[in-house]
Parts: C-alpha cells; structure tokens; sequence
C-alpha cells in the first residue's frame, strides 16, 4: 500500500447523497482513500448530476448537468466518483460526446473549453483492485467470522452502450473476504432497491426491499454491505420486516479492515443499530 | 377524447404510426423492433409486479400502433430506469432508453400521466436543481407531500430520518449562481421552472 509523499492525486466527484444524507459513507471512504496513499482533491463547485430525475423528463438536462462536472475535472487526473448512480450518468454523458461531434459542439459552446477526450472517470472500487492483493497477516483476519452478503444494486449494472466499461461484480467479496469475512451467495445481489419510488410509491418499495432483505436473511448473513449510498437509505427506512438486518456502506468495513475502525459519529447515524453486531464480532469494544 | 386524438410527436397532426415508430428509434437509438417478446425483461424489472403491460409489452403496444395507449399507461412512470431489462435482452434492446423516450413524449404531448405523484417528484428534484445546483432532499420531500396534499402519510419516516441526521435543513448549494439558469434555459424550460 503507497502511503506518503508520492500520494496519487484524483479528483472527486461526491455527489449530493454522499454530500449529505449518506456523510458516513463519504467520511469513511476519504480515509480510506488516504490510508491507500490518494490524494483526493473535491472538484470544485460540482452539481448534482441529476440522478434519476432528469433524465426521466428530458434527456438535455441530464446531459448538461453531467458535463457541467466533466468541465470542471482538471485536466491529467483522474475523477473519481463514489456514488454508482452519479458514475453512469457522467458515463453516459462521456460516451455521448465520444460518439456525437454535434454534442461536443454544445459542449464546447457551453463550458468555453474542448471536451477532454482522456478523462479517467474512476469508481471508487478501481482504486481497491490492487492495494488488497498483498494482504498483510493483520488484514487477513481484520473481519474473520463476518458473514456478509454483498449488495450491488442496479446501478453498476451496464445498459448495452457501455458494455464495454469496467464491471465491477464480484469485487467486494474479493476484498472483504481477503480481509476474512466470508461472503454468502445470496438471490439479491444487483436487484434494484425501488430508488426514488421510495418516496412517490412507498407501497412498491417495501415489497421491493423487504425481499432483498430476506434473501440475506435466508442464507443466515449477518449483515448486507452496501455498494450504494442510496440503497443503503432505502433499505433501511422501507424495510418492514420484523427482524430487521444491520447494514453496512462498503467503505465502513474496509475502514475497520484497514484498523482505523468505524466512528460512533458514522454508527449513530445507522437505522439499524450495529453495535451489537460488531462487538459480538470483536470489531469493536 | 384523449384516447382517440392524434399524436402529434413529429409536429404534424397527421403523424402516421410509421412516422412514430421512426421517431421513437431516432430518439431512443435502440431497435425495439427486434423484440420478439420472450419476456426476459419483464422477468427482472423489479417493479412488474406493479405494471400493466409489463416492459415487452410497452414494447408491442408501440408495434401494434398504440402509442397513445403506452403513454398512457403507468408503466412508463413506475420505470425507474435501473437498466436491468437492458442488461438482459438477449436482442440487445436498451428498453430503459426507450421507457426515457416514452416519459418524454407523454410529457410533450401533454397526456396527463397516470401517475402523477412519479412525475411530480421528478419535477420537484429538478427544480431543486434549479435552485440550488444539487439536490435538497428535506425541501423536495415537504414541496412533493404540499403538491400531492399528503401531508401525513410517511410522517415516521421523515422523523426517524432528521432523528439520524439524514435530512439536512439548509441545501448545499453551488457557488456559480448563474450556470443552472444557463442550462435550463438551453433546454428551453420555463423560466418559473417545471409548474408549481
Ligand atoms: S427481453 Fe428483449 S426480446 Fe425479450 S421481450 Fe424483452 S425486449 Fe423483447
Ligand atoms: S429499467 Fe424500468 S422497465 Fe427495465 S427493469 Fe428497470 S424498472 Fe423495469
């Protein structure tokens, strides 16, 4: 793992629930980008991308909105974004300048500077690929007994123009079970949590979500790790089921993992009370 | 009398169902028309279990020339775009780009949608937008329950959530106060915003 001086700069994009309702989940991600040796630079002023809204009720909107943010990246370093559902709208955003010379002209006429065509836009877990593989002994037994099921969502699923973008399933069970918990084989790995339906139809959702939670709790998981800020929220305001399971943002574990722990100022904002989980599990004392 | 007006999607009041169809590919870019209705997607879309035609099925009321019974339909609403058909497809069809093209013709053709909480949301996130250049979530929550008259309903959950400090009361806002009246007025939205 890289530490020090010659720390790697990225820029990032953080995106409004990370911003806000989901800070444990920004929080906990910085410091372990840090831990990994990157510096992460906030791109400044950045909008929100218009999540599943704009590009509902007009395909311009989303459009402008996300190349508002790919104007503002520097040039030469990489974006790094953390929220799946922001990451494929500036995707998709990206491959519409690539294919359309007409858009790069909007583009262009809007933010007064050439679209860069060489601008890395990096999730989050591209970063962990590598700095996991040489697993010290300590690592390797930072979560030992942990049974998880990792929970994707719908968003890092790719339409068919970006087939050819990185997938990024399977990586949290990589990661975590090098650092010892052991990931289950579960129904509900990339169905989707309801998103803004959560507020329009409530009634849709928690059928949604009530069986993505059993799913985990059917094959005996002691918690759901999250690879969304915005699933995270939905599974744990919508779910009605009496037993009621922990969860966790992905970067909340590896953050234990790393032995830097988990703050009571990210756990007290938890729905889901895991403290007893985690001091059953000797993460925590 | 809506059900038997012409859809007038490319100007003309004379469109034919093949001027549609054409208009539909031009703006989804996905040839819908390899559909061969095996149903795949309907079997993912997580929200099937609340549609009427199910997404194929959006799909062969277009082929079928009922275009004005598809953006009338709550399918195109309950969509929420999380690309699972798309990813499916053995025919490859971006369903979830075409259920993006329906939304915008019903709003273009003014039909009045059948669910008009869905569409009133998205309003209300987009203006937020507006506003602020990101999304405050406390003010579209309390702006959407004002519109819809459903003050109480959710009224827990709302609570539970500024217990755990998930609702922020001030909005984080962008410091360039020009740019979002820029964009929204390329995209020729009303000044006033999406209604009130
Ligand atoms: S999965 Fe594709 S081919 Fe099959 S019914 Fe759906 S749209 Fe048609
Ligand atoms: S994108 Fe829409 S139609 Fe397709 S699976 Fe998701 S909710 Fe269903």
């Amino acid at each position: 793992m890289a530490m020090g001086a010659d720390a790697i700069e990225l820029s990032y994009f953080p995106g409004c629930s990370l911003a806000t309702s989901a800070r444990e989940n920004n929080r906990s991600l910085l410091k372990v980008c840090k831990k990994l040796g990157y510096r992460i630079v906030e791109l400044e002023d950045w909008n929100c991308c218009g999540s599943s809204s704009a590009h509902s009720i007009q395909s311009d909107l989303a459009f402008h909105f996300a190349c508002r943010n790919l104007a503002l990246a520097p040039a030469g370093r990489p974006l790094l974004v953390a929220c799946p559902s922001c990451m494929l709208r500036l995707q998709q955003a990206q491959l519409h300048l690539k294919e359309d010379p007409q858009a790069c002209e909007t583009y262009e006429r809007m933010w007064g500077r050439p679209v860069d065509p060489n601008l890395d836009i990096l999730h989050f877990f591209e970063l962990l690929e590598g700095a996991f593989r040489a697993a010290g002994p300590e690592l390797k037994t930072a979560l030992k007994g942990l049974r998880f099921v990792p929970y994707y969502g719908c968003m890092l699923i790719r339409p068919p123009a970006l087939r050819h973008a990185k997938d990024y399933h399977g990586l949290m069970e990589k990661i975590l079970s090098a650092c010892g918990a052991q990931p289950l084989v579960w129904s509900h790995p990339s169905r989707c949590c309801g998103t803004f339906l959560s507020v329009a139809k409530p009634a849709v959702v928690t059928p949604m979500v009530n069986q993505i939670i059993q799913g985990a709790i059917d094959v005996e998981a002691d918690c759901i790790v999250t690879a969304c800020a915005m699933c995270y929220l939905n599974l744990e305001i919508r779910c009605s089921l009496k037993h009621q399971l922990p969860i966790f943002h992905f970067s909340e574990l590896l953050s234990i993992a790393l032995g830097m722990g988990i703050k009571k100022s990210w756990l007290t904002r938890h729905l889901v009370d895991p403290v007893p989980l985690l001091k059953a599990k000797g993460f925590m004392h | 009398m809506e059900t038997t007006a012409p859809i007038r999607i490319t100007a003309k009041p004379s469109s034919t169902h093949w001027d549609l169809i054409r208009t539909i590919l031009a703006q989804s870019r996905t040839e819908f028309r390899r559909c061969f209705h095996c149903q795949s997607c309907g079997g993912g879309c997580p929200v099937s279990h609340a549609m009427t035609y199910r997404p194929n099925g959006i799909i062969r009321l277009i082929q079928l020339g009922l275009v004005r019974e598809a953006l009338q339909s709550s399918d195109i609403w309950l969509c929420i775009g999380c690309n699972t058909c798309s990813m499916v497809c053995p025919q490859a069809i971006d369903i979830a780009a075409l259920m993006d093209v329906m939304r915008h013709m019903a709003i273009e053709e003014g039909v009045s949608p059948a669910e008009p909480g869905i569409l009133a949301f998205h309003r209300e996130v987009v203006n937020s937008i507006h506003r602020y250049g990101r999304t405050h979530k406390l003010e579209i929550m309390l702006r959407y329950k004002i519109r819809m008259l459903d003050m109480f309903s959710d009224f827990d959950v709302g609570l539970k959530m500024l217990a755990k400090r998930k609702l922020d009361l001030r909005p984080s806002k962008i410091s360039d106060r020009k740019v979002m009246k820029r964009i929204f007025e390329a995209c020729r939205v009303p000044p006033n915003g999406y209604g009130r």
